[in-house]
């Protein structure tokens, strides 16, 4: 091992760290006592250059590294979901451009990229210390960037209670972790699989399952360990909020199925209908029911569209983790496809919702009516992603949602062992679409009361909401294009 | 060729955004000649196939390999005659519409893009863009509904969507089995209708899945218990919409079921045969039954295609070539006949008088008043009653021969619903245009707005069509004919008397 591999294994995550120190130092020195626009606009194209330029290192390494056993592995595979990271936060820097609350940009910027540094080290561990760290150093951003909003009790408030779930099931993680170092000798995941294979499922084993799948189920915001979501959508600055219902989701959902498929491959067990054996594919199927079932009903009574939003990642949430309980090489692709196109789709929709916030000072449901006539173009994006959020074809959460079923159902070879929790993640679907109509319906149908001005979109975040519409749409019609890499 | 009917529409949409929002009547004129165009490009398409019986691909490319879609539009007689029939509707509903004001350029982009939606699904020979294109048509029909509805049309509009929501993935869960099952047969996942119709399905499966599909399609086609949709959608929607929720979009519904349940799962259709049967036969004398004793013009006509489209389900569930080739023809000539009664009820009735209470229309004299729409509602209303000389006669005569064949009782019944059929329709003619009391004394003075040139059009040419397919059938059974001795229904037809 030289040091020199290892740096070039991590280069673009160098690269964004060094980006880090350029943003804080450019907003400490140069823009200092310039508007916040100013140094939004100067701060922004900083990190996108970073994040442009880490996006570069991660096409040019070639094939397959591992330079720390397991601590950092680079594949084809990880360097596309790194690449991805970075392009969502890209996204999320652009949407935040034009907000206004707060005067600590650089900060503000600096955690957006650290947490996709702890994201990206997350893709690439194998082994369980790297796992627990990078995902630390992402929690510990994300929180941070939930109470940024310093003016609103609300924000403090999301943020506190993110806090706290997060170290509760952080605790969990680590519980868990421990249990599986202690059984196995080993925290390289590979490698405990091969030791655990031996002993059968030990009652042990299953205490450290439950416990990994708290852990993570607090992260993917699955019930019941959700509970954080709706208020930390709610408070959190919309930004914000779009990066931990995207970026986390996409990092959190990968090393997910990676530990349980990987780290636990002899205790898979089975959820099929009939035909149960106790293993942690239950234990998901459960918690991928439950998701489905509560996030789908209580996302009907929202007012707040951001709260509703959060509901719905709850339910989508659900139908990945039935992805992640198939555990076949398709079922992989499939769920890596619904929850990074998932990503894409929840940025815009944020975006839309930061715009009409910012316009009419809350998000509330009633606030959208007339939208149409307020600002044609905002809302065709929204109905662009609200629809893709429903699983309308030809968009991309249909594509998504086709690909995770099919192979879900066609994981055991034609006996449809897992078609029941299809058919459930199916009908609740069909209950998903009736609350994103409720919003389609203010924004089309409704007529905004009288004399409402229409609604100014800075022509950035117009550029980056239609770009994220059609990215949308292209990925929808064409799921080839994005399938490829995966 | 037939499939720039699909993309003339969505480039009418694309245009139609365009447009500056003030500019009404271009985007009449832009709807009206992608609509003419759309229709043309179908004739023209219909007019070429050289073989109507087998499956001629107009496009096959892959489209998503991992799990063996590809983007496969293709026609037989079946579809032609459905293409042929969007394309009529298609023009009768812009010219239905001319007097929409109120955001014409959005009304006329949801209304393409719907038509965009049925003509692939009437093209589609894969299962993926099939179901693609059919919930394609969702959005449009709850905005248009929606947004230029009247009576309830906010419930009306989410009813019809979540129905139509549930059904479609009624259909999914069915089609993602399918696919599993396929897939372990034959060793590599296919989702190409002409060869997942070579697949023996194992017929317990075929038992549970045929069900499903069927039913997630039948929502759509008005199948009682599940019609409750129709006439509330059909009262709530504005004219053109309820023309086309009559005209097209429940044969999408009916098509469905022929096309992706029957040909897929025989013998699932031969075990439910029976309850398809029975379903539909209650379906026509409920519909009938509801439709004598409605105060509200339009529900008459609502309930009404819940009747009517009893007989095409009737006609599916004899399996053998009469009733399902009068099936067939059913779906065309109901498109036909509904549109134009909804039009006389919807633009040339609700848009003058305000009103569609049969105890207010009673005073106003409207035979007199307004003449042309008298005519043109005895005229739709004879067709529909089943008299010869129209395709509604023809249609349901197939459908009956057909059904006396495999279930004699049912078809009595069937009977009972055609002359409750004859009841209401003479109650509504009657009582909207040329009831005898006297006209009352109070309001009205003002003279209505005489029928304009559009809707004189468009009511000529439906009453035209369902004339010359009354009196030549042939046009159309030559079609529909070929189809049904090919590959693709043998197995559902085997066995069947023809």
């Amino acid at each position: 091992m030289s040091y020199l591999e290892v740096l070039r294994a991590a280069a673009p995550e160098t690269v964004l760290t060094i980006t880090v120190l350029m943003v804080l130092a450019v907003d400490l020195i140069v823009l200092r006592g310039q508007s916040v626009a100013r140094r939004f606009g100067t701060g922004a194209m900083v990190c996108i250059l970073g994040c442009l330029m880490a996006s570069i290192f991660t096409f040019t390494h070639y094939g397959d590294a591992d330079p720390l056993h397991g601590l950092l592995m680079v594949n084809p595979l990880t360097n596309f979901l790194k690449l991805m990271l970075l392009v969502l936060a890209i996204f999320t820097v652009l949407i935040s451009v034009s907000s206004k609350f707060t005067e600590h940009v650089g900060e503000y910027l600096a955690m957006i990229l650290l947490a996709t540094i702890g994201l990206m080290l997350l893709v690439s561990a194998e082994d369980l210390l790297m796992i627990f760290i990078s995902l630390e150093l992402a929690s510990l951003s994300l929180y941070i960037l939930t109470a940024f909003n310093k003016r609103n009790a609300r924000s403090s408030e999301a943020a506190l209670k993110y806090f706290l779930f997060g170290g509760m099931s952080a605790a969990f993680l680590l519980f868990g972790l421990s249990l599986l170092y202690g059984l196995s000798g080993s925290t390289n995941l590979p490698e405990i699989a091969a030791n655990l294979a031996a002993k059968g499922l030990d009652p042990l084993l299953l205490v450290a399952i439950v416990t990994t799948v708290i852990g993570f189920g607090f992260k993917v915001a699955a019930v019941p360990f959700h509970l954080w979501a709706p208020d930390a959508y709610e408070g959190a600055p919309t930004p914000s909020a779009a990066y931990i219902a995207s970026g986390s989701k996409v990092a959190s959902f990968y090393i997910l199925a990676k530990i349980l498929a990987l780290g636990f491959a002899g205790a898979a067990g089975s959820a099929a209908w009939h035909g149960y054996v106790s293993g942690w594919t239950p234990v998901i199927a459960v918690v991928a029911a439950f998701s489905m079932v509560l996030g789908n009903l209580t996302a009907i009574v929202q007012t707040s569209v951001k709260r509703l939003l959060a509901y719905s990642a709850i339910a989508h949430a659900g139908y990945v983790l039935v992805g992640v309980l198939a555990n076949t090489p398709a079922s992989l692709s499939a769920l890596l496809f619904y929850i990074i196109t998932y990503a894409f789709t929840v940025i815009g929709a944020f975006g839309v919702v930061a715009m009409v916030e910012e316009a009419t000072g809350s998000d509330a449901l009633a606030n959208f009516a007339g939208l149409s006539r307020r600002s044609p173009g905002l809302s065709l994006c929204l109905l662009v992603f609200l629809l893709s959020l429903g699983g309308i074809p030809p968009l991309a959460g249909f594509a998504g949602k086709f690909l995770v079923f099919s192979a879900a159902a066609g994981a055991d070879e034609g006996h449809l062992g897992l078609l029941w929790l299809v058919i459930l993640a199916l009908l609740m679907s069909a209950v998903s679409f009736y609350y994103y109509l409720q919003v389609l319906k203010q924004a089309f149908v409704l007529d905004a009361p009288e004399n409402t001005p229409a609604i100014k979109v800075p022509p950035v975040m117009m550029l980056t909401l239609i770009s994220l519409a059609g990215l949308v749409i292209v990925l929808g019609c064409a799921p080839g294009l994005l399938l490829y890499f995966l | 060729m037939l499939a720039w009917t699909i993309y003339i529409s969505f480039i009418g949409v694309v245009l139609l955004m365009l447009l500056p929002r003030e500019a009404a009547r271009a985007a009449r004129i832009i709807a009206l000649l992608t609509a003419i165009v759309g229709c043309g490009v179908a004739f023209a398409g219909a007019m070429q196939q050289s073989n109507p019986g087998e499956v001629t691909t107009i496009v096959k490319v892959p489209w998503i390999p991992a799990i063996g879609a590809t983007y496969y539009l293709a026609a037989d007689g079946i579809s032609l005659v459905l293409v042929v029939l969007t394309g009529l509707a298609a023009i009768a509903g812009i010219l239905f519409s001319w007097n929409i004001e109120r955001r014409t350029k959005e009304f006329f982009a949801f209304y393409l893009a719907l038509i965009g939606g049925v003509y692939g699904v009437f093209l589609s020979f894969d299962l993926l863009l099939l179901f693609v294109f059919y919930e394609l048509t969702i959005i449009p029909k709850y905005f248009l509904i929606a947004r230029w509805g009247s009576t309830r049309k906010e419930y009306g509009a989410m009813k019809l969507a979540l129905y139509s929501f549930v059904g479609s993935h009624l259909v999914l869960i069915g089609l993602i089995a399918a696919w599993v099952v396929a897939r372990a047969q034959t060793g590599h996942a296919t989702l190409d209708l002409v060869a997942l119709s070579q697949v023996s399905f194992p017929v317990s499966f075929q038992h549970w899945v045929f069900p499903l599909i069927f039913v997630g399609f039948a929502v759509l086609a008005g199948m009682w218990p599940f019609h409750t949709w129709a006439p509330t959608g059909h009262v709530a929607a504005p004219t053109a919409g309820s023309m086309l929720l009559a005209g097209v979009v429940m044969k999408l519904g009916a098509y469905g079921c022929l096309r992706v349940a029957m040909v897929l799962f025989p013998e699932g259709v031969r075990m439910w045969q029976n309850e398809i049967a029975a379903l539909a036969v209650i379906g026509i004398v409920y519909g009938a039954g509801v439709a004598l004793v409605q105060r509200d013009f339009k529900f008459v006509i609502g309930y009404s295609s819940v009747s009517h489209m009893g007989f095409v389900l009737l006609g599916l569930a004899t399996l053998n070539t009469i009733g399902l080739s009068g099936a067939v023809l059913q779906m065309f000539s109901h498109g036909i006949i509904a549109g134009l009664l909804f039009a006389v009820v919807g633009r040339m009735v609700y848009d003058r008088t305000h009103t569609r209470d049969f105890n207010d229309l009673q005073t106003m004299q409207l035979g007199k008043l307004l003449p042309f729409a008298g005519v043109t509602f005895v005229l739709a209303g004879v067709a529909s009653m089943g008299l010869p000389g129209f395709s509604g006669f023809v249609a349901e005569l197939q459908v009956l021969m057909g059904a006396w064949k495999v279930f004699p009782k049912t078809t009595l019944l069937a009977g009972v619903g055609i002359v409750v059929g004859v009841a209401y329709t003479l109650r509504a003619i009657q009582k909207a245009f040329y009831s005898d009391l006297p006209p009352a004394q109070s309001g009205h003075n003002h003279p209505l707005e005489s029928i304009s040139t559009p809707e004189r059009i468009g009511a000529i040419m439906l009453i035209a069509a369902s004339l010359i397919i009354g009196l030549f059938p042939g046009l159309l059974l030559n079609w529909i004919q070929p189809c049904l001795n090919s590959p693709l229904f043998e197995r559902l037809l085997k066995g069947g008397p023809l």
